[in-house]
């Protein structure tokens, strides 16, 4: 296939950005979305001009670090995909695609297509854990744990912390991120303990990082990788206003 | 310098609880005054992290992704091994000391597997109170599944996404220290040189990968828990950044280097599709439970599977090993799929896979049974090679996937660098020759959170509180090293992009130091690997700056170190003249060509000392003596 990319280039944070149109001939649609990158990358480099900066490592789906918006979609046209596991398969040739990097306040353009997703580590360190020493844990066994709230804790610990639900986001909320994580540990016995600080802390933390309200669009969810369920939202909200209220505040 | 492993005297089943007792300790009150790096967030590095933070040690991590938990143990699928024995099918810590022992064809140390399958039982422990959504029964308890042809169900998983769930856990237990102010976090940071001040593991230099800064950091003991080097080979299942540059550059400080050569490779992965290929895609192991390997008879049969009659197919698994079948073991397994294929019988548009058949399967368990146990699986086959697995076989070949070989570690878990220790993929310790399936997640795990706790205090206890600050010469060596080697790398402006040259490297380990070795094959291995190197020195082109996120400068380094380490593994492979596990060397085979072991001569860990540049490595062997165990040759027939 032959292609057509308009990619986002910008150099730095302080830079202003712009689209760059490239053409990438030869195409095999059983490429990922990332190797097609490579290619017009190899080819760059040979020409001694700067590679196309994105972050990856798996290349699986799994770890989180991809994340481009093409087309006007996180991660593009598939659903439920990473941006890795996407296949040119799903394009045409001839195509022209628009690459360009999740686009959220709270996450500055590092270069190109990276950007600076910290804050979203920033709000799991507000208390998105449960306290447990290493040695003085009980054993395994003897905390049950109904089969149905552990799948549902696990559908919810499927979040790969990708930032594409902020990126699909008009608010650029990132309530279903944070969600994912409350629900996780609220709905199992272990997280119990400490629930009610827990959301407090991670809402104010979102807050703090400057991400926009949730108007139930539900975006995120379509956009999900994981297909993380906007159930977990309504769990947080209920969560957080339970937490309110016991706290006094 | 002579090896001491440092193995505890007594009973097997008393040396780790006696050498702990044993072991000296830092107060409370003193631990504070201690500063420790740790490099590397997977499983290992966010497990030592979190638990030496705990203590009351100040900690320092380091890893090279945006985010600690994008480390690559968040990739690992099928689970993790404890002999809980909670299904009473017979298990125990004994039995998985045993296997694991025997599955690394006995070529690990006794002592430190037997401590393995012991602490296995906290590791469940301590991430199910973390809050790891492990898969359940409906009574509410843990479910196990039995995995790699083990004869019990000890493998605890989370669907298909065991890795992510554990690491997830460990990172979180490190937030927690990070949120209470005990551990400092260092993304986008990669160390690129170990500082050795008196003989002792003082510090590292790192580079920010976002702005260029080359920047020393000093601590009182350095943890290197960096992962596998299965990239080595070009194409493999690790993630795209794994690499062994942080070890290798120990290894030049006087780090010995263990075993260099044993890398695993994977039966069952998706095969190459083209040139372009940047990672292969591993496909769980079960699928070999109920799908039938095959190739036609004929060579070069081109015709699309289902026109190939029953009576033209060879099911040379099944064939050849009437008791395993096709649940041989990994490095078996692969072995014969590459035979087949070399023979000119693979399939598929490149010639190098074979088939993996469920039809059989389907027809006498139903499609439904076959979705439910595989569904994910067939899925992830659909996405990646746009082919229905129910409906045509899957086209799988093998691929590196881990490395049992690393830095040498002692009992300890410290590198022959006094106060540098060595956790997880990136040591030698557990797995000999081989590693079974959902092992390491044990161990990584095993180290970080139940060993280093330990064992580095006996060593902090003798070292005193005093700081040395990163002026000190050694420091301001290592930085300029650095910085020369990177200038170095840019101002080449030759004509081979790094892929180009990483590929090439990959192409002749796999050929020469993969899944078959020959003395002849691994001379000629020696030769190309020096002339890549002096090519790469010579004509690599990186572009870009050093003051600037530059990922192809990240990754020159990278594959300089890879054609350093490439010719060590291909010295040891050279030099081992027996098969062992994942060591095949032709001309060591049994009379039905299986590996032959030699324990006479090689029941040793092989530890390679640094000499300098372009001088041979000397050879110190740690000899491997079995008081508990009788090796065995293993037979699959
Ligand atoms: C696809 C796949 C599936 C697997 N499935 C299983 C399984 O089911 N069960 C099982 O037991 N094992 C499995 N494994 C093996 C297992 O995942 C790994 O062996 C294990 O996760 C390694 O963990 P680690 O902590 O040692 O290192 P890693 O998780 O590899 O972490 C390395 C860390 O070091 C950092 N790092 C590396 N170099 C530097 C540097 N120079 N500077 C700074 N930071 C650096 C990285 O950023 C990263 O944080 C699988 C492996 C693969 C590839
Ligand atoms: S909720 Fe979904 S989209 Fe958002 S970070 Fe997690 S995986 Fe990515
Ligand atoms: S590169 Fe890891 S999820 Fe895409």
């Amino acid at each position: 296939m032959d292609l057509t990319l308009k990619i986002w280039r910008q150099k730095d944070a302080q830079s202003e950005g712009r689209f760059v149109t490239y053409q990438v001939t030869d195409i095999s649609p059983d490429m990922s979305f990332l190797e097609m990158l490579d290619v017009l990358n190899e080819d760059l480099i040979r020409k001694g001009e700067d590679p196309v900066a994105f972050d990856h490592d798996c290349r699986e789906g799994i770890c989180g670090a991809c994340g481009l918006y093409i087309n006007g979609r996180a991660h593009g046209p598939l659903k439920g995909t990473t941006t890795c596991q996407l296949h040119m398969r799903h394009f045409r040739d001839g195509d022209t695609i628009v690459v360009e990097p999740w686009r959220a306040g709270p996450f500055p353009v590092i270069k190109d297509l990276v950007v600076d997703r910290s804050a979203l580590d920033r709000i799991l360190r507000a208390g998105g854990y449960i306290s447990v020493n290493t040695g003085s844990a009980p054993e395994a066994n003897s905390i049950p744990v109904p089969k149905e709230a552990a799948d549902e804790a696990f559908d919810a610990a499927t979040c790969i912390g990708c930032g594409a639900c902020v990126a699909a986001c008009k608010n650029a909320s990132a309530m279903l991120f944070v969600a994912a994580k409350v629900s996780h540990l609220s709905l199992l016995p272990q997280g119990q303990v400490e629930k009610r600080q827990r959301v407090l802390r991670m809402v104010a933390q979102m807050d703090e990082e400057g991400f926009g309200n949730c108007t139930n669009t539900y975006a995120c969810e379509a956009e999900c990788p994981k297909e993380i369920s906007v159930s977990h939202i309504a769990r947080m909200n209920r969560e957080y206003l339970a937490a309110l209220l016991t706290s006094g505040k | 310098m002579t090896l001491n492993a440092k193995i505890p005297e007594g009973p097997i089943e008393e040396k780790w609880t006696h050498h702990k007792d044993h072991l000296k300790l830092v107060s409370p009150a003193n631990k504070r005054k201690f500063d420790l790096i740790v490099v590397g967030t997977g499983l290992a590095g966010a497990s030592a992290a979190a638990s030496l933070a705990e203590l009351g040690y100040n900690v320092k991590v380091f890893c090279f992704q945006d985010s600690p938990r994008r480390a690559h143990s968040i990739a690992a699928q099928g689970g993790i091994n404890a002999a809980k024995n909670y299904q009473n099918d017979g298990d125990s810590v004994w039995r998985l000391f045993y296997d694991t022992i025997k599955g690394g064809d006995y070529r690990a140390r006794e002592a430190n597997v037997y401590r393995l399958a012991e602490l296995s039982v906290n590791i469940i422990d301590q991430a199910v109170a973390q809050g790891v959504p492990f898969a359940r029964e409906y009574g509410g308890l843990l479910a196990n599944r039995s995995f790699g042809g083990a004869q019990v169900s000890r493998t605890f998983y989370a669907r298909g996404q065991t890795g992510q769930q554990l690491l997830l856990g460990a990172i979180s237990a490190m937030n927690r220290q990070v949120d209470l102010g005990r551990v400092e976090v260092y993304p986008r940071h990669e160390m690129l040189d170990l500082v050795v001040v008196d003989g002792r593991a003082r510090g590292i230099v790192a580079r920010n990968l976002l702005t260029g800064e080359i920047r020393s950091f000093s601590a009182h003991a350095v943890i290197l828990a960096t992962g596998g080097y299965g990239n080595v080979y070009y194409l493999s299942t690790n993630a795209k950044g794994s690499n062994a540059t942080a070890i290798w550059r120990a290894y030049k400080r006087g780090a010995f280097f263990g075993n260099p050569c044993f890398s695993q490779i994977h039966p069952t992965c998706i095969p190459v599709s083209g040139h372009y290929q940047s990672k292969l895609t591993l496909m769980s192991e079960s699928l070999r439970n109920d799908g039938r390997v095959w190739v036609p008879k004929k060579k070069g049969d081109r015709r699309p599977p289902n026109e190939i009659p029953e009576d033209e197919r060879d099911y040379f698994l099944e064939r050849k090993y009437p008791a395993f079948g096709n649940l041989v073991p990994r490095d078996v397994a692969s072995r014969n799929i590459k035979e087949v294929c070399d023979e000119g019988r693979g399939v598929g548009p490149t010639g190098m896979a074979v088939y993996l058949d469920f039809s059989d399967a389907i027809k006498r368990l139903g499609r439904d049974v076959i979705e439910q146990r595989y569904g994910n699986l067939f899925e992830m086959y659909e996405r990646i090679t746009g082919e229905d697995a129910y409906e045509t076989p899957m086209r799988i070949y093998p691929a590196v996937h881990y490395i049992m070989g690393g830095l040498w570690v002692d009992y300890n878990l410290m590198t022959t660098i006094p106060g540098l220790y060595a956790l997880g993929e990136c040591n030698f310790s557990d797995h000999g020759a081989n590693r079974l399936g959902a092992s390491a997640l044990m161990q990584g795990l095993a180290d970080g959170y139940f060993i280093i706790p330990y064992t580095i205090g006996d060593y902090l206890a003798d070292l005193g509180f005093e700081k040395v600050d990163t002026e000190h010469p050694a420091f301001k060596e290592a930085e300029k090293e650095v910085r020369e080697s990177i200038k170095r790398l840019l101002s080449i402006n030759g004509r081979r992009t790094v892929d180009e040259i990483h590929r090439e490297l990959g192409k002749v380990m796999w050929d020469y130091v993969g899944i078959v070795r020959s003395e002849e094959g691994l001379n000629k291995a020696l030769g190309m690997i020096r002339d890549l190197r002096e090519e790469f020195w010579r004509n690599v082109k990186v572009v870009g700056s050093e003051r600037e996120l530059n990922a192809s400068l990240e990754k020159a380094g990278r594959v300089a170190d890879f054609l350093e380490l490439a010719e060590l593994m291909a010295i040891d492979a050279l030099h081992r003249k027996e098969s062992c596990g994942c060591h095949f060397r032709v001309e060591y085979q049994t009379e039905e060509g299986e590996a032959q072991r030699d324990d006479e001569h090689f029941a040793y860990v092989a530890a390679w000392e640094y000499q300098g540049p372009d001088q041979p490595p000397r050879l110190h062997k740690e000899e491997l003596s079995f008081e508990f165990v009788t090796p065995t040759q293993r037979s699959y027939k």
